[in-house]
C-alpha cells in the first residue's frame, strides 16, 4: 500500500502532542504536591517517559499491537511479529490499511503507553521510594498495560469478541491507570499526618499551566485516535473541545454553590476531567450529547475526589476521583450516547438511539473488567515490593522530603540573594547553612 | 530614647509612611511578617477539601524617636493604621539604650 502523506503527516503531529501530555501532567501532578516532594512527582512522570520508550520498542508494541487474529491466546496477547513497527527488517511497511507507516503508529501508541503509567504517580505523593516506582513502573506496564491494550485496541477479547468501545482511551488509559493507582495507594498507606494535616497544593500556577498542556497535547490523543484524517476525526477534535469546556464549567459551579468560591485549582481539575470522559466516547457521539458528559462529568468528579476522605485511602492528587471515575463516566457514556451516524464502527446503537442496553452492558463488562485486573496486579506488585522494602521511604525522609531523600535536590532555592552562589554571606565568606569550620549541617548537605 | 513597633496590615502601610513623614520622622524600618492575632488565619478550599492558613502577612514598621515625640508617633500610626475591623494589628513602644550613626559615630539623640 501506498504512503497516504495527510495521514501521515497527522499521526505524526498527533504523537509529538501525546508525548508533550506527559510533561504537562508532571507540572499539573507537581503544582498539587506539596513542594518537599515536588520533584519526585514530577519525576514519576518523566522517568516514564525514559523507561516506556525503550520498553515500548523492545516488547510492548509487539505484545500489544502484533496481532489482530482474536483467537486463541491471541484474544489475550498479541505475538512477536512486530517490534519497532517492523516484521524482520528495518524497512517501513505501512499499516493495515491506513496508509501510515507502522513505525508511525508504533510511535503514536507508545505515547499513550508512557502517560498511562504516569498517571498512576498521582495516588502516591511524598511516599514512594523511586526506585520502586521504576520497578512497579516496568512490572505494571508488562503485566497490565501491554496486554489490555492488546484486549481494547490490539484485536483482543474486550475490542472484538465483547464488542465494547473505546475510541482513545477510557478503559485502557483512564480505568486502568485509576484503578491501578487505588491498588497502590492502598498497599502503601496514607502520608503521614493525613488528612489531619494541612496538604494544599503548592504552586496553583503550575497546575493550571500543566492542565493547559494537557488540553493542548489531547488534541492529539483524542482526534489522533482516528489515526486517519476524516469526519470522525474532526467530530472527535470538536468533542474533545466541548465536553472539555463544559465539565470545567461543572467543576466550579459546584464549588460555587458548595464552598462559595470558584477556585483555579477546580477550574483545571475540571477541565482534566472532561478531557478523560470524553475520551472513550470522542470518535462515537455527536457534539451536544459531548457537552451534556462535560458537564455530568465535571460535576461528578467535583463530588468523587471527595470519597476518600469518607473511605480513609490516601489517593493524594485525585487519580481515582478525576481518572477513574472520568473513565468510566465516558465508557458508559458510550452506552447512552454513540450512534452510527457518527461513526459507523459504531456497530450497536446506544441506549438514546434506540437500542437498548445492548452497547451499555458490554461498556459496562469491558470497564469492570480492566478495574478489576489492573487493582489486582497493581496491588501485588505494591506488595512485593513492600515486602522487598522497596516500598515507603523512612518515616524521618517522608517528614524531611522525598526530594532530599530519594534525589538529592530542591525544588526552590528559599536562601537570600539566590543562596549560596552569592550574595552578601558569600563575600563574607559563609555560606548560609554551614557553620563556623566549614561543615554543612545536615538539612543543607545536599544543597551546600 | 523609645523605640516605636507596629504590626499592621499590608494595605495601611502607605497610610503610615506618610503620617509619620508628615511628622517629621526622618527613618524608619519595614519588613515583611507573618502571625496572627485574635483575628486568627483564613481558610482556603481546594477540591472540596478545607486547609486553615494559620498565619496571615502583615508589616512591621520600627520607628526610633525621642522621649518628647514618641507619644506623637504612636498617634500618628494607630490613626493611620486604623480600618476599625479585626486584623488592624498592635503598636507597642520599649526603651533603648543608645543609637549610634554608623557614618559618623554619634550617638544618642544626635543620631536620631
Amino acid at each position: 500500500m501506498e504512503i497516504n502523506t495527510g495521514n501521515t503527516a497527522w499521526l505524526l503531529l498527533s504523537s509529538a502532542l501525546v508525548l508533550l501530555m506527559t510533561p504537562g501532567l508532571a507540572l499539573f501532578y507537581g503544582g498539587l504536591n506539596r513542594s518537599k516532594g515536588a520533584l519526585n512527582m514530577m519525576m514519576m512522570s518523566f522517568s516514564s517517559i525514559g523507561l516506556i520508550s525503550v520498553l515500548w520498542v523492545l516488547y510492548g508494541f509487539t505484545l500489544a499491537f502484533g496481532s489482530n487474529d482474536s483467537e486463541g491466546v491471541n484474544k489475550f496477547l498479541g505475538s512477536f511479529t512486530q517490534y519497532w513497527g517492523t516484521g524482520t527488517s528495518w524497512i517501513p511497511e505501512m499499516w493495515l490499511e491506513t496508509g501510515i507507516p507502522t513505525y508511525v503508529f508504533m510511535v503514536f501508541q507508545m505515547m499513550f503507553a508512557i502517560i498511562t503509567v504516569a498517571l498512576i504517580s498521582g495516588s502516591l505523593s511524598d511516599r514512594f521510594k523511586f526506585g520502586g516506582w521504576v520497578l512497579f513502573g516496568f512490572g505494571w506496564f508488562t503485566l497490565v498495560y501491554v496486554p489490555v491494550a492488546h484486549w481494547v485496541w490490539g484485536g483482543g477479547w474486550i475490542g472484538v469478541n465483547l464488542g465494547a468501545l473505546d475510541f482513545a482511551g477510557g478503559t485502557a488509559v483512564h480505568i486502568n491507570a485509576g484503578a491501578a493507582a487505588l491498588g497502590v495507594a492502598v498497599v502503601l498507606g496514607k502520608r503521614i499526618g493525613w488528612p489531619r494535616e494541612n496538604m494544599r497544593p503548592h504552586n496553583v500556577p503550575f497546575v493550571a499551566l500543566g492542565a493547559g498542556l494537557l488540553w493542548f497535547g489531547w488534541f492529539g490523543f483524542n482526534a489522533g485516535s482516528e489515526l486517519t484524517v476524516d469526519g470522525v476525526t474532526a467530530v472527535a477534535f470538536v468533542n474533545t473541545q466541548v465536553a472539555t469546556a463544559a465539565a470545567l464549567l461543572g467543576w466550579i459551579i459546584v464549588e460555587w454553590l458548595r464552598d462559595g468560591k470558584p477556585t483555579l485549582v477546580g477550574a483545571s481539575s475540571g477541565a482534566v476531567a472532561g478531557l478523560v470522559a470524553i475520551t472513550p466516547a470522542c470518535g462515537f457521539i455527536a457534539p451536544l450529547p459531548a457537552a451534556l458528559l462535560g458537564i455530568i462529568a465535571g460535576v461528578l468528579c467535583a463530588l468523587a475526589v471527595g470519597l476518600k476522605y469518607k473511605l480513609g485511602y490516601d489517593d493524594s492528587l485525585d487519580v481515582v476521583g478525576v481518572h477513574f471515575v472520568g473513565g468510566w463516566i465516558g465508557s458508559l457514556g458510550i452506552g447512552f450516547f454513540a450512534t452510527t451516524q457518527v461513526n459507523a464502527l459504531a456497530s450497536r446503537e446506544s441506549l438514546f438511539y434506540g437500542g437498548g442496553v445492548d452497547q451499555l452492558w458490554r461498556q459496562f463488562v469491558g470497564s469492570a473488567a480492566v478495574t478489576v485486573y489492573s487493582f489486582a496486579i497493581a496491588a501485588v506488585l505494591a506488595l512485593v515490593l513492600k515486602a522487598v522494602k522497596l516500598g515507603r521511604v523512612s518515616d524521618e525522609a517522608e517528614v524531611e522530603g522525598i526530594d532530599i531523600s530519594d534525589h538529592g535536590e530542591t525544588a526552590y532555592d528559599f536562601t537570600p540573594s539566590g543562596g549560596s552562589g552569592g550574595g552578601g554571606f558569600a563575600l563574607a565568606g559563609l555560606k548560609p547553612g554551614v557553620d563556623a569550620d566549614g561543615k554543612a549541617d545536615a538539612s543543607q548537605k545536599v544543597a551546600g | 530614647m523609645k523605640l516605636v513597633t507596629a504590626v499592621i496590615k499590608p494595605y495601611q502601610l502607605d497610610a503610615v509612611k506618610e503620617a509619620l513623614h508628615a511628622l517629621g520622622v526622618a527613618g524608619l524600618t519595614v519588613s515583611e511578617v507573618q502571625g496572627y492575632g485574635r483575628q486568627k488565619g483564613h481558610t482556603e478550599v481546594y477540591r472540596g477539601a478545607e486547609y486553615t492558613v494559620e498565619f496571615l502577612p502583615k508589616i512591621k514598621v520600627e520607628v526610633l524617636t525621642d522621649e518628647i515625640d514618641v507619644e506623637k508617633v504612636v498617634d500618628a500610626v494607630i490613626t493611620s493604621a486604623r480600618t476599625g475591623k479585626i486584623g488592624d494589628g498592635k503598636v507597642w513602644v520599649t526603651g533603648v539604650d543608645d543609637v549610634i550613626r554608623v557614618r559618623t559615630g554619634e550617638r544618642g539623640l544626635d543620631a536620631l
